[in-house]
């Protein structure tokens, strides 16, 4: 699936708690594609510091880059130091409204809030303009569409017609109407036809969306999956000490997953 | 029934502060803020008074939302969020608040996680607590180096929400939104109004008379020690577990070499 990725491209990948596809991360190192431009949804944490430390990354879009409770996310931080990657700071709601301008075709969406805010005065693709609609004044931020080329997550489980269940982490589902083409690891794919029970079908993003799904039993990990398993939180704190350094993020990454 | 720790006077005063709150939003990574909402809670249920819900982020039991991480941000648009909680790692005597680092911008150093929904919710969220254990120069600013959020707007702009207090490891301020600056409330057990002026990089008003923080009265104290603490450990159990530790430990005494 990694080899759907091309040098340049906006890459959207989800916050967390959401489902990350850490299973795609290595194969996206090995094909080595670069000047990525990466939008968090919202946020960023552990797969994005990784893809910054192998040095595919030219841009990040995002509210926030952390790894949680393990503290800062070191390879990223690095980089913010050393200017080496562009950044686009937003905050959370501003990558929704992006993502839902994409999903509606429409080339923004209006906001509130945002206004005084260094966030805005670096952003010069954001466009503050006063509500059309109200008798003059009341001043809104217009956010771009945001349209990213691949969206890449993992979720529990997807059927054989390729149809994903994403349960109520709808930011998955927003995620891949934006983009261009979306690629799922699973945790497991079954057989029956998830759009055919309405109890599923309801949490199910359909295959219209999904380009490729590859099975990847714990592809999460070290992150944890909502109803599945818990963060391998030793193992995030083993990476946050490691990465500090590049020489220690380098190890890190040759070691054989320790899961 | 042990001393009653700082943490305590903490959760107890974040109880306090978020009083007629309706929906309070907890956002991850904020055990003390959480302790506050849910102590609320129990106390409201107790007193047979009208719920208070609860929204906190990263947790299963305590989380209702069933649209993504979008739909936190589309009720407080709607003024469905009563109560917030920012922190930052800096936050100066205007209530402006930074959450993405220090020094110039972009090259940050440090660089800090980055706004999150700051930028949004502190616009449209009441009633925002601000709150940092930590209370120090270094983060107690006279001017934030990045504005992730500002304390106050001009006329025109659309806010219905901003600072109400600021809350540390020392004392309470409260926000003055008409002269947007800090005015000192009352000061936590063992701490003084030298010392607070001292960790303070901004200009605050204050009384010559100030008081001193109230501590949680011995039923919410119990209510705070027994299912506050039980539902905290699910989100944080860390935390819980730690705060329990610290009860069970002996008291600290005064010595004459100082704390024994």
């Amino acid at each position: 699936m990694a080899s759907c990725v091309e040098p340049g491209m906006r890459i959207a990948l989800p916050v967390d708690y959401a489902g990350v596809s850490m299973a795609m991360t290595q194969p996206l190192i090995e094909r080595g594609a670069g000047r990525l431009h990466i939008v968090c949804v919202p946020t960023g944490g552990l797969q994005v510091d990784q893809l910054i430390g192998a040095g595919l990354v030219e841009t990040v879009e995002t509210s926030a880059v952390s790894l949680g409770e393990a503290g800062g996310a070191p390879r990223f931080n690095q980089a913010v130091r050393d200017g080496t990657i562009r950044l686009r700071d937003a905050t959370c709601p501003a990558i929704h409204m992006g993502l839902l301008a994409a999903q509606k075709g429409v080339p923004f969406m209006p906001m509130r809030g945002l206004i005084g805010t260094d966030v805005l005065r670096f952003r010069d693709d954001w466009l503050v303009m006063d509500n059309p609609l109200a008798g003059g004044g009341d001043p809104l931020v217009l956010i771009p569409a945001i349209t990213p080329d691949v969206a890449i997550f993992h979720a529990p489980m997807a059927d054989t017609n390729g149809n994903v269940w994403i349960g109520r982490r709808r930011e998955l589902a927003a995620m891949a109407y934006a983009s261009a083409q979306t690629l799922v690891t699973v945790e497991r794919i079954v057989d029956d036809n998830l759009l055919s029970s309405e109890t599923m079908a309801a949490g199910t993003l359909p295959a219209l969306y999904v380009r490729q799904i590859a099975l990847a039993p714990r592809g999460a990990w070290p992150y944890g999956l909502w109803g599945e398993y818990a963060p391998d939180t030793d193992e995030l704190a083993r990476y946050a000490a490691a990465a500090r350094t590049e020489a220690g993020f380098s190890t890190y990454m040759q070691q054989p997953a320790r899961q | 029934m042990s001393q009653v720790l700082p943490r305590e006077i903490l959760i107890a005063t974040i109880a306090r502060l978020l009083d007629g709150a309706r929906h309070v939003a907890v956002g991850a990574s904020s055990p003390i803020p959480a302790a506050g909402a849910m102590l609320l809670r129990a106390l409201k249920e107790r007193d047979g008074q009208p719920p208070v819900r609860i929204s906190i982020l990263g947790s299963v039991d305590h989380n209702f939302f069933t649209n993504g991480s979008a739909e936190l941000f589309d009720c407080a648009g709607q003024g469905r969020i009563d109560a917030f909680f920012l922190g930052g790692g800096q936050i100066d005597g205007r209530g402006n608040v930074n959450l993405v680092g220090a020094g110039g911008y972009p090259q940050s150093a440090p660089r800090w996680p980055g706004s999150f929904g700051a930028a949004y919710l502190y616009f449209v969220v009441p009633r925002v607590i601000l709150f940092r254990e930590e209370h120090s120069p270094r983060v107690l600013v006279d001017k934030v180096d990045f504005v992730s959020a500002p304390g106050t707007s001009e006329p025109g702009v659309y806010r219905t929400g901003g600072p109400v207090a600021l809350l540390t490891g020392k004392c309470l301020f409260s926000f003055d939104k008409a002269r947007a600056g800090f005015n000192l409330e009352s000061i936590h057990p063992g701490h003084d109004l030298g010392e607070v002026r001292t960790a303070t990089g901004f200009e605050f008003g204050s009384d010559a008379d100030v008081s001193s923080t109230a501590l949680p009265d011995p039923a919410t104290l119990a209510l705070l020690r027994s299912r506050v603490l039980d539902e905290l450990a699910e989100t944080y159990p860390a935390f819980a577990a730690e705060m329990r530790q610290d009860l069970d430990a002996p008291p600290l005494t005064l010595s004459r070499g100082g704390l024994a």
